[in-house]
């Protein structure tokens, strides 16, 4: 993944609570084999509406979703992310996130960040009342900016570092081969091990 | 004796490969489905140089999620290619694999128990949310998306952060005919969808003691609907009988060795929960849903509210579409709402013992003339033993669907979704816009009242019936 330090763009305000991943991306369109080109899927159902804030052509080149508390709830699917990063999105920004949406996000590079309801309301404001002014997520100083609002953000320190260095986690974990080695050899003996079918039918013919 | 810990705690610790601000921890068990599997092992082809799964023999893969219910071929291109693609990964890694049509298929929450694969004190990962369901045992089971079910192939672990604690407390006994669907969505009405956002629960009081195995995977199964990280209960002679003479439960001295193990998961007396939640269950009464996410709940003997009943703007908003949505007035009785379609199944309710209870309703009586029926059990297993014990008949000759393992009409993915804005009775557990169909209109129920609203055309309880 290549190193991120923040992303600025101007603001797509979604002012809904609870938007679950089901929304984000209907299971329908979640059958690909893909990691890329799910853009036409987000938010599919919603945007069958010619109102809705995605189809708005001011918004055309928009990148930061704003929106309200519990967004990404739900269902694991990676795919919500994926849409999200097709699309053109860089950052998302609400009061709360769904754990596991907000794992995936991060794994992505796609910044998805909590910040205090009051700000987010104040972003949400300021976004319908002026959709060309940019908003900035920085990863650095922990903190959007957008005009006269001005919000610090926390995210773990693992995460953010993995981001700024844009570090393969997996590659960091193998590193750590002789840890799990040595875990494995305290496992209780009695744990269940699949395959044995397999092993067994092999060792038939 | 040292610091007291409550069982999540234990059991987390027992799985630290390497502490940090978040911890690396071992995963026991990893269970795959086709549907967030795929780009995984692609990832894994991809990666220079090339990686391995290190554990296949801790990894169980099942087809669930996109495969038909009412036959056992698989003729539609895109599941084909889904269910091919990881039938190909499998055999690739040596990965043991259930596939459709295989007489140990079913949804992945439903065969890893049934087989003894999951076990108290383990840790289990998930491409999947609903993975809390294991949490019964008292193990440690998450979900997790596509990109972590990689990292879980290729290490067998997860670094992960410690989850703030709560205790879940029911008290008292539940009145006949309330399940432990009703108990969780009497809780998340009252906590929200989200009311455990950040937490690892345990469900813990006489209610849980004195509940089967299979209630107790209900209740944890539905804790990622209150938004918390892992739900629990700790083990006891209920999990032990359950899980004795398995497949893959240990045996001989083995066994005796881990029942000792497994008799120190529990919470210590002096330890402390950072929230705790009291219920009380004595005169709960069956609930049902009426909105467009699971908190949004009442007793089925309620009307829907009204949005101004709720004092947060938010929560009215919330109301407001979601009443807007599933074509709602204000007022009307739950009872007075007519169904288009049943659905008993998923991993929340498609268990034997939510089949028995359905059945137990629907003997001798037919379902209501225009309302159609699907009973899906959890697994093939589960469809063997039901009609062992004659309930496939009684599904058959009350005019139901009786139809091969999947998750079927839970999730929109495969082909059994309702059609425009048909409207469900389900005993699944997200009644989200859209998630049974484009359109559909879902209600959340147990599956005593699934069956009673088949046999009346109605939401309605069994006692409605006599
Ligand atoms: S039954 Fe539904 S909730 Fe359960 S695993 Fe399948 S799709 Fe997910």
């Amino acid at each position: 993944m290549r190193p991120i330090s923040g992303h600025t763009g101007t603001g797509i305000p979604l002012r809904r609570s609870g938007v679950d991943t089901d929304q984000i991306i209907p299971s329908g369109f979640c059958r690909s084999l893909r990691k890329t080109g799910y853009q036409d899927a987000l938010f599919a159902t919603w945007r069958v509406d010619p109102d809705f804030v995605l189809n708005d052509p001011e918004r055309a080149d928009a990148s930061v979703l704003v929106t309200g508390p519990d967004f990404g709830t739900g269902s694991s699917r990676e795919h919500a992310v994926w849409a999200l990063r097709d699309w053109g999105i860089g950052a998302v920004i609400a009061p709360s996130f769904g754990d596991i949406f907000w794992r995936n996000a991060l794994r992505n590079g796609l910044l998805a960040v909590r910040v205090p309801e009051q700000a987010t309301t104040a972003l949400l404001d300021l976004s319908e009342a002026e959709p060309w002014t940019p908003i900035t997520v920085d990863l650095v100083g922990q903190q959007v900016r957008a005009s006269d609002v001005v919000a610090d953000f926390e995210i773990d320190a693992d995460a953010r570092q993995r981001l700024l260095l844009g570090r393969d986690e997996i590659e960091l974990t193998l590193g750590k081969d002789d840890l799990i080695k040595a875990y494995e050899r305290g496992r209780p003996r009695w744990l269940p091990r699949l395959g044995q079918d397999l092993v067994r039918a092999d060792s038939h013919d | 004796m040292g610091t007291p810990r409550t069982l999540y705690g234990k059991v987390w610790d027992r799985h630290v490969v390497d502490p940090g601000t978040a911890d690396l921890l071992y995963v026991d068990v990893h269970l795959v489905h086709e549907a967030t599997s795929a780009q995984a092992f692609a990832g894994l082809a991809e990666a220079e140089p090339r990686r391995g799964v290190r554990r296949p023999d801790l990894t169980l893969a099942v087809e669930d999620h996109n495969v038909p219910t009412d036959s056992l071929t698989v003729r539609d291109p895109v599941t084909l290619l889904q269910v091919g693609t990881l039938r190909q990964n499998c055999a690739t890694h040596g990965i043991e694999l259930y596939p459709h049509g295989h007489d140990r298929q079913g949804i992945v929450h439903v065969v890893g128990p049934e087989l003894g694969i999951v076990q108290p004190g383990m840790s289990v990962v998930c491409g999947d949310s609903h993975t809390s369901t294991h949490g019964a045992f008292g193990a440690l089971a998450f979900g997790v998306g596509t990109s972590d079910v990689e990292h879980v192939l290729a290490t067998q672990t997860l670094a992960l952060a410690r989850a703030k604690t709560m205790a879940v407390e029911f008290v008292g006994v539940p009145p006949r005919g309330v399940q432990a669907k009703d108990l969780m969505l009497a809780l998340l009405a009252e906590i929200g969808a989200n009311g455990a956002r950040g937490y690892a629960v345990e469900y813990r009081g006489e209610a849980i003691r004195n509940s089967s195995m299979e209630a107790r995977m209900t209740i944890c199964n539905l804790s990622i609907e209150a938004g918390a990280r892992v739900g629990m209960i700790a083990p006891d002679e209920v999990t032990y009988e359950y899980l004795r003479d398995r497949p893959y439960a240990p045996v001989g001295d083995d066994w005796d060795a881990a029942v000792a193990d497994w008799e120190s998961l529990r919470t210590d007396d002096d330890a402390t929960f950072d929230r705790v939640v009291h219920v009380d269950v004595s005169s709960l009464t069956p609930f049902v849903t009426w909105g467009t996410n699971p908190s949004q709940a009442v007793p089925l003997a309620e009307a829907v509210p009204h949005p101004d009943d709720f004092p947060d703007a938010e929560d009215r908003r919330a109301a407001e579409r979601a009443l807007e949505y599933m074509d709602l007035t204000p007022g009307t009785k739950m009872r007075d709402i007519l169904v288009d379609v049943v659905f008993l199944g998923s991993c929340t309710n498609g268990r034997i013992e939510d089949l028995r209870q359905a059945a137990e309703v629907l003997r001798g009586r037919k379902i209501a003339a225009g309302v159609r029926m699907l009973v899906v059990p959890g697994s093939m297993t589960v469809r063997r033993q039901a009609e062992e014990e004659g309930l496939g008949k009684v599904f058959h000759d009350a005019g139901a669907e009786w139809r091969l393992a999947g998750c079927s009409m839970c999730l929109g993915m495969n082909p059994d979704r309702l059609a425009g804005a048909q409207r469900c009775a389900s005993t699944s557990n997200r009644n989200y816009e859209g998630r049974q169909g484009t359109h559909a209109r879902t209600h959340l129920v147990s599956p005593a009242v699934a069956a009673a609203t088949a046999v009346a055309g109605h939401l309605a309880v069994p006692a409605d019936l006599d």
